[in-house]
């Protein structure tokens, strides 16, 4: 069954806080959720479907939901990582069409920086008895060293320069000056971006995200109640989720699942990538950022470096306006996991409610895309399209 | 920084495993190959990820190949450099380069296997330049 035009987003909300030491983590998720029912006019005795991944604490959605004070006759806690709340829209999006639920809550919080986390440079293991662990965590993969091999790759391949790849932090950082909540707001320059000190070669500082707290929400809807409310209508058009690894040992790291997912969600929606007025592109790294242009079909693969180079990136400079918030390079990556924040600066842009500098002229149609985990090992990413009625 | 003092990270067999793990022991480097599809396949599953059948066999890889990608952490107390490698035998497997000038490293280098032990002296493969 085609999602196509068979539910909506209307309530979007990122929490205002980058470092979060006198809340909780359930609070951060009880105050997104209250945020983005607010945003769309609901209450919470609306809510009857809920949605959440591995930072939400306890057992599964069961914690949260009872937590909350919610009574969902529809719930999933499907985790891929930074792109569960992609995929969550996706799932929504299906049961509302499928008639399980009519008003679902996504919610996502983390507190990362207040708990003194070295996200990128310690070795995480998720689960000590998934099979690839004990071949691989003697290695010392970290985060950062898995997507730099991604990127020594691309550069072999196709002659992509970390000059190239600095575009992307430049573009983030331009958007990010106009939003009073980034956490690095100051504007950078290619030059900053290749003189930042290396973290893992070739990757510096400025290709790698920030590491803050907070969170966000969403309220996917039916039809007949998006139309009720007073907030602009926004269409959930296409959506696919896609997992990658290694494929047995084929291992190859130059591109990502969203090479699956683009030409799914652009088929789902009827639409083309060049149709796209802003794209939220999943920002974990330069590199990241660059892959997904590729797969999702924005330019040709091996192309990425010249894509987003000369400011192609930059609201009102570009062709392809991307991450108008600052992204997770410069505004917020709460609890590590980078796809609600996605989902959440594209619906503003397609309502108009972007920053005033960054806000895309007639933005009626805009792509989020995640990738949640590694692809350096394994990952998933999820793609949804939009449109403004 | 011309080797690994690196402290590595203990690997934790499991009974699908401990073969390749005893092998490494010995200085052997152990493979699956899967009897139905005749796929190499790393790393090793009793049952093969390529088609799913049960009929997999352990063989003995020659322990060369070429490096595919690397990356030389510098933001660690002592630095190192990962990489995949690809064997001779075809599959890719996640390592790290060891007993060389990581700056000197490059994308299809020769390399051949050695062993490192870890934290409780299980050896563990790596890979130096041939």
């Amino acid at each position: 069954m085609s999602i196509n035009g068979k539910a909506y987003i209307a309530g979007a909300y990122e929490h205002p806080t980058r470092k979060a030491i006198d809340k909780s983590l359930p609070q951060l998720h009880a105050e997104v959720a209250k945020g983005a029912l607010d945003d769309a006019g609901l209450t919470h005795a609306d809510v009857d479907g809920y949605f959440c991944a591995g930072d939400a604490p306890g057992l599964g959605p069961i914690n949260m939901i009872d937590y909350l004070g919610i009574k969902p006759r529809f719930m999933d806690s499907t985790d891929t990582g930074g792109s569960s709340y992609v995929v969550h829209v996706e799932h929504a999006a299906q049961a509302i069409a499928e008639g399980r639920c009519r008003v679902a809550l996504i919610t996502l919080a983390g507190r990362p920086a207040a708990e003194g986390m070295a996200t990128g440079t310690k070795p995480r293991i998720y689960n000590q008895l998934a099979p690839d662990v004990q071949f691989e965590f003697p290695y010392s993969p970290v985060v950062t060293n898995m997507y730099a091999m991604a990127a020594m790759r691309h550069m072999h391949e196709y002659g992509t320069t970390s000059e190239q790849l600095a575009w992307i932090r430049v573009a983030a950082s331009t958007h990010a000056q106009h939003n009073p909540h980034a956490l690095r707001r100051e504007v950078v320059t290619v030059e900053d971006v290749v003189n930042s000190p290396m973290i893992t070669t070739p990757l510096r500082r400025l290709d790698c995200c920030v590491i803050s707290d907070g969170g966000g929400a969403l309220v996917v809807v039916h039809p007949d109640i998006a139309k009720e409310l007073k907030r602009p209508l926004v269409k959930i058009r296409g959506c696919a989720s896609f997992a990658k690894g290694q494929d047995g040992g084929k291992t190859d790291l130059t591109y990502t699942a969203g090479r699956v997912t683009g030409p799914r969600a652009f088929d789902e929606a009827g639409l083309k990538p060049s149709d796209m007025k802003y794209a939220s592109i999943y920002d974990s790294f330069t590199i990241t950022v660059l892959l997904q242009l590729e797969d999702l079909g924005f330019c040709e693969k091996g192309q990425g470096g010249k894509f987003v180079s000369d400011g192609n990136l930059i609201s009102g400079v570009g062709k392809l306006p991307f991450n108008t918030d600052g992204g997770g390079l410069c505004n917020n990556h709460p609890a590590n996991r980078g796809g609600m924040t996605k989902v959440i600066e594209a619906v503003r842009q397609l309502r108009g409610e972007a920053h005033p500098k960054v806000q895309v002229p007639n933005c009626d149609l805009a792509l989020a895309h995640g990738t949640g985990g590694s692809i350096g090992t394994r990952h998933a990413s999820s793609t949804v399209i939009m449109e403004r009625e | 920084m011309t080797t690994t003092d690196r402290e590595i990270a203990n690997p934790d067999p499991n009974p699908e495993t401990q073969v390749f793990w005893d092998a490494a022991g010995q200085g052997k480097l152990m493979i699956k190959i899967c009897k139905s599809c005749n796929e190499a396949h790393y790393y090793p599953r009793a049952l093969c990820p390529h088609c799913l059948s049960d009929q997999t066999e352990w063989v003995e890889a020659k322990g060369t190949g070429e490096v595919y990608t690397f990356s030389v952490m510098k933001r660690a107390k002592v630095s190192f450099t990962i990489a995949y490698v690809t064997l001779d035998e075809g599959v890719k497997m996640l390592t790290n380069i060891v007993d060389t000038d990581f700056d000197k490293v490059t994308i299809g280098q020769k390399v051949k296997v050695v062993f490192k032990p870890s934290e409780n002296g299980q050896a563990v493969p790596m890979f130096t330049p041939a």
